[in-house]
């Protein structure tokens, strides 16, 4: 059986190559738009943040930080997708006349 | 339920890859961000479901606050402001991962060592990206100033900060029970998150704002091994790995390495070099510059960060109007670092309703320039330099750059004859083929505008 830290080093070392070809097939014109989303799917440490905050018996520490890492991610989730949408609708091909 | 949770991360991060997978065309984008907002969501619920949830109050007002916050900044933030945008959200990334890591040492010390390993990796990663971004949003609202700030030994007080940092958090793993270290490892990280970034001009912001998202990536993965958590390893190793082929694809536009980028202190040598000698340029009016666009058939339009400065985007989309109106082909060329971000030029371009099929990047226009009439440079300089290819003294030889002095006119527009950002003299004013057309670039396009005729064809 592997470990956890075992399984997780293989889950890491594929997803990265993973990234790496997918994103290297990204045309620059949306490389702005490509950040911005990157950056609300990295926000899915809103993950970790709830199960810190919300934990049986956190520590008043626990729940401040956790408070201030939610609120952080969850502002990168809501700005994150809704800027890439927007910017990605400008991005048109013919004028419309 | 508890079994369920861990299916729904693994349908949420196969949607986090189809989403990056289906940015790369135009066409499909708009549905990898909504693959994306799916993902997320099922984690989000899933995670929310499968637990007990204690402290609800504290997590549902956080939702509301962050949810608040975030709104107004996706449909308020314009366009020119979206380089400081990603970096304030590399902040706001990178702070939640660092206080997740904080929080989760403080509850329990007493971790296997190569959970706390990962621990120590991301806060420190955490914390660096935290500082760093707001030192590079600051830089880039032009709060901060944009010019390198440097110091005698700076690469070395840099390194042996980092070097302390890192010597804290090995102190750390080894003996977890000194918890009063932690706050000085953390301290030493938002220190040389600092440090790391004063030295670094506005010309380099590209490659700093791709490098960061890779560290703000790399950190949220590091929590998915402290937490166990397969999903954040995913998804934290795709967006660093997204960082990392935009910085170094920032880095090959440039011509330069990353040890250069973060500590060569570009723009800061080359000013003692700077003081050239006064030479000729052609000058032209606006009436001039508009007789010789109207006589063309073929323009290449070569954008930069000054028309973001003069907000020119909208009058740019009107001059390409009126062009193409008279049956002259107008094509934008892109140089991949033009502009403070990754694809900074597109979106403001975009923005303004011209056409993506018009904006072509550097390799496929660059042997486009030898039959076009006009090159029109707006707010661009380094990336035109022609010294970049024949003068291997020039401090940007080597660097890929659009060969803009092979059109048969150049018209330049510039408000004056100072160097650009990184201190250099640019050939390309003072070749004979070359106007410079003096003035802020908003104004002067206008001015062209009301100086082109009326054509027939628009009486139709």
């Amino acid at each position: 059986m592997l470990s956890n830290l075992e399984t997780a080093l293989y889950v890491f070392m594929l997803a990265t190559f993973l990234g790496l070809e997918v994103i290297r097939k990204v045309s620059p014109l949306l490389h702005t738009p490509l950040m911005s989303l990157t950056n609300a799917i990295s926000a899915i440490s809103v993950v970790g943040a709830i199960l810190i905050t919300s934990a049986q018996g956190a520590t008043l520490l626990s729940k401040v930080l956790g408070f201030i890492a939610i609120t952080a991610a969850v502002t990168n989730i809501v700005s994150g997708y809704l800027i890439t949408d927007r910017m990605l609708k400008m991005f048109k091909r013919r004028e419309k006349r | 339920m508890e079994h369920l949770v861990h299916y729904i991360y693994i349908v949420s991060a196969a949607l986090f890859v189809l989403s990056l997978k289906w940015m790369n065309s135009p066409v499909t984008a708009r549905r990898g961000v909504f693959a994306g907002e799916i993902g997320m969501l099922m984690a989000i619920t899933g995670t929310l479901l499968a637990h007990q949830v204690f402290n609800w109050q504290w997590i549902l007002a956080a939702f509301l606050i962050g949810t608040a916050a975030g709104i107004p900044i996706a449909y308020i933030m314009p366009m020119t402001a979206v380089p400081q945008r990603t970096a304030m959200s590399h902040a706001c990334g990178a702070l939640a991962a660092a206080l997740v890591g904080t929080a989760e040492f403080y509850r329990e010390p007493n971790q296997p060592k190569y959970v706390l390993v990962a621990l120590m990796i991301e806060t420190l990663l955490g914390f660096l990206t935290f500082t760093g971004s707001l030192m590079a949003m600051g830089k880039l609202q032009e709060i901060l100033p944009q010019r390198p700030i440097t110091y005698r030994n700076q690469n070395l007080t840099n390194l042996g900060l980092l070097a302390l940092a890192a010597a804290l958090g090995v102190r750390l793993v080894l003996v977890p029970t000194d918890t009063w270290l932690f706050p000085v490892f953390a301290g030493l990280s938002l220190l040389f998150g600092v440090l790391l970034i004063i030295p670094i001009g506005g010309a380099d912001m590209p490659t700093v704002i791709a490098l960061l998202n890779s560290y703000a990536g790399l950190s949220a993965c590091a929590m998915g091994f402290v937490l166990d958590n397969r999903m954040l390893v995913i998804a934290g190793a795709l967006d660093g790995s997204s960082g990392l082929i935009l910085s170094i694809i920032m880095c090959k536009a440039m011509n330069r390495s990353f040890t250069n980028v973060l500590f060569g202190a570009f723009g800061q040598i080359q000013t003692k070099t700077a003081a050239v000698e006064q030479r000729p340029v052609r000058s032209a009016s606006a009436e001039e510059a508009a007789a010789i666009l109207e006589g063309s058939s073929s323009v290449i339009i070569v954008p930069g960060y000054g028309l973001a400065v003069a907000q020119a985007q909208h009058k740019i989309r009107e001059l390409f109007d009126a062009l193409m109106r008279r049956g002259i082909d107008v094509k934008f060329a892109i140089h991949p670092v033009a502009g403070r971000m990754p694809g900074h030029m597109n979106v403001l371009l975009a923005e303004a309703d011209i056409p993506y099929d018009r904006l072509v990047g550097m390799e496929d226009i660059n042997s486009e320039f030898s039959q076009c009439d006009v090159a029109l440079v707006i707010g661009a300089n380094d990336v035109t330099n022609p010294a970049a290819r024949n003068d291997k003294t020039s401090p940007i030889y080597g660097m890929p750059i659009l060969d803009v002095d092979k059109a048969h006119t150049v018209m330049v527009i510039k408000r004056s004859m100072r160097p650009g950002f990184a201190g250099i003299d640019n050939d390309l004013y003072y070749l004979d083929k070359t106007l410079m057309l003096f003035g802020d670039a908003k104004a002067f396009v206008s001015d062209i505008l009301k100086e082109l005729p009326v054509p027939l064809a628009a009486a139709r």
